[in-house]
């Protein structure tokens, strides 16, 4: 799956419009996965640590 | 004839106070807008004036289908005794039904309003910073863009489209619902379980849309009950007899720049393929309300939905068949109505994101919210050996939206930028400069003091012994900087600004 999303991963076409590159620009399903593990490692780090008070605590006021 | 697709998001903000076990929403909003409009946070101590907004030509209860409309139909209320300011970028920035809410500045294409959403944010940010120091130690306001609390309660980010007012509504309501209900396998940005009563996690883990599940009309005025895909306020802030506003209060709040530009972007290009009547093959779905929930809850992208003609296609295969038809319009009448630049964008990443989510959806991943989420999901259920009901799955899904930096799971995400937030600091303060925002924030940066109050199309000012005096603003293509940037530029008053504008 990796392999395949490298693939066809979109390759911008005007490049002055994009400011930063279609991240993962790796050579290999490898990178991709390293990147994810990378990502998950950050998310561990900030995600908020008593998780269940916290989507509990989350009520909001209907709006429109 | 296609009309310029001036645009403009309005976001209502989901709100928060950490390390306080009773506050109040609107107490909370208040502070927030009231921190920014008062602070230094930032560079900028021009950048907002404590102008008052002017509710004068309010009238969100006028209904596009006139004499149509069933007697009871709620106008919405305008809550005029709420904070309301505006910015020197030419943003609204008040406080709507318990929620803080911003309304960018007046667009010309999808681009530009991708910078002023992205403004939006850092605004924001800014303002929970400004905010914090008005708290007590260990509180903390937080700001959420999104737009379910995933309780049931839901709040909108709506979008704008300026019209012809030639164009019959009744004409518009078949594409904007086909397009509404399709376009969500790009504009959605995912929510973890289903708010419908009955539907458990087993039924549906993960879906594409937060709002999908709050629409059960399919053509009205209310916005906070009985929501319909098609919303019929018919409140132009414009000259009416020209123009109409589509009000569409049926996408969600993006995160991904390229969904922004997507969502915005096609609509805007659909719109004006309607007006220059070049819509040749309709489609009509037989059941709107049904298809919207269908096609959130459809991760593998391939349920058909049901056509009037008693035919079927999936919700990509009625895009393909927009773009078609959308491409054909463009070759016989060009994209200057889109804006010519950003219509090429928006063409060439409407196919992509097709042809991506039809063979590899993960690999749009950066220009899709729903895509980005869910990957984020699955991996940490795969690192973590957990299943769909782990609180901490509900968790990333809200802090996904969360807008501090430093606790911003979208920020993590791999998220393609179209604006560098270097160009959407400067738009925080500055207005676009090719619409009538552009006289409106440069009145406010430089005769804030003699601005009474102000609102889409007009300004009031004060010019000391005289009667106040009322710039309409109704034509939103006038007042751009190649209109008025010499004459505020050469006015050292606004008694000469006046005079040089004949007002």
């Amino acid at each position: 799956m990796a392999e395949r999303e490298q693939k066809r991963k979109p390759k911008p076409e005007s490049q002055e419009e994009v400011v930063e590159d279609v991240p993962a620009g790796s050579e290999s399903g490898e990178a991709l996965k390293a990147e994810l593990d990378d990502l998950l490692d950050e998310i561990d780090d900030v995600l908020e640590t008593n998780a269940e008070d916290f989507v509990k605590s989350y009520i909001q006021k209907g709006g429109q | 004839m296609a009309v310029n697709k001036i645009v403009g998001i309005e976001t209502e903000y989901g709100i928060m106070v950490r390390g306080s076990a009773d506050w109040n929403p609107v107490s909370a909003s208040s502070l927030l807008i009231n921190s920014y409009v008062g602070s230094d946070v930032g560079s900028v101590e021009d950048r907002t004036a404590p102008i008052a907004w002017d509710f004068i030509d309010e009238t969100p209860g006028a209904d596009a289908r006139d004499a149509l409309a069933p007697d009871f139909a709620m106008p919405p209320e305008v809550e005029t005794h709420l904070v309301n300011a505006v910015l020197t970028n030419g943003a609204r920035y008040y406080v709507d039904h318990a929620h803080p809410e911003l309304s960018t500045p007046e667009c010309r294409d999808a681009l530009s309003l991708v910078l002023y959403d992205r403004a939006a944010e850092l605004i924001l940010a800014d303002s929970m910073l400004a905010a914090g120091d008005a708290l007590p130690p260990g509180q903390e306001v937080v700001i959420y863009k999104d737009n379910s609390d995933r309780k049931g309660n839901a709040y909108g980010c709506h979008e704008n489209y300026l019209l012809d007012r030639n164009l019959p509504f009744g004409q518009i309501i078949g594409l904007a619902t086909t397009h509404f209900v399709t376009r969500q396998v790009f504009t959605g940005s995912g929510k973890v379980g289903s708010e419908l009563p009955g539907v458990t996690a087993r039924d549906v883990p993960y879906q594409l849309t937060q709002r999908a599940e709050h629409f059960e009309e399919e053509v009205g005025l209310e916005t906070t009950l009985k929501r319909p895909i098609v919303n019929t306020r018919d409140e132009p802030h414009a000259d009416s007899n020209k123009y109409r506003r589509l009000h569409v209060i049926a996408g969600d709040a993006n995160m991904a720049q390229n969904a922004t530009l997507l969502k915005v972007g096609t609509s805007a290009i659909l719109f004006a393929m309607l007006e220059d009547g070049a819509y040749d093959s309709p489609i009509l779905l037989d059941q709107p309300v049904e298809a919207m929930h269908a096609v959130s809850h459809d991760l593998s992208l391939k349920k058909p939905l049901t056509l009037d003609d008693g035919s079927t296609a999936t919700a990509i295969e009625i895009q393909w068949k927009l773009l078609e038809q959308a491409r054909s319009w463009a070759d016989r009448h060009g994209l200057e109505a889109v804006g010519e630049e950003c219509g090429k964008l928006v063409f060439e990443r409407w196919e992509r994101v097709l042809s991506g989510l039809e063979s590899d959806p993960v690999s749009v991943a950066p220009w899709v919210d729903w895509v980005a989420k869910q990957r984020l999901l699955e991996g940490f259920m795969e690192r973590h050996d957990c299943e769909w009901d782990d609180s901490r799955l509900r968790a990333l899904d809200l802090q996904y939206h969360d807008l501090r930096p430093a606790k911003s799971l979208a920020a993590r995400a791999g998220l393609e930028q179209l604006v560098t937030d270097d160009q959407a600091r400067v738009a925080t303060t500055e207005p676009p400069e090719d619409t009538r925002a552009y006289f409106r924030g440069r009145c406010l940066q430089k005769f804030a003091d003699n601005i009474v109050a102000a609102n889409w199309d007009s300004i009031v000012f004060d010019v000391g012994e005289d009667p106040l005096r009322r710039v309409p603003m109704l034509e939103p293509n006038r007042g751009t900087a190649s209109h008025v940037a010499t004459i505020l530029d050469e006015s050292a008053s606004v008694i000469e600004l006046l005079d040089k504008l004949g007002a």
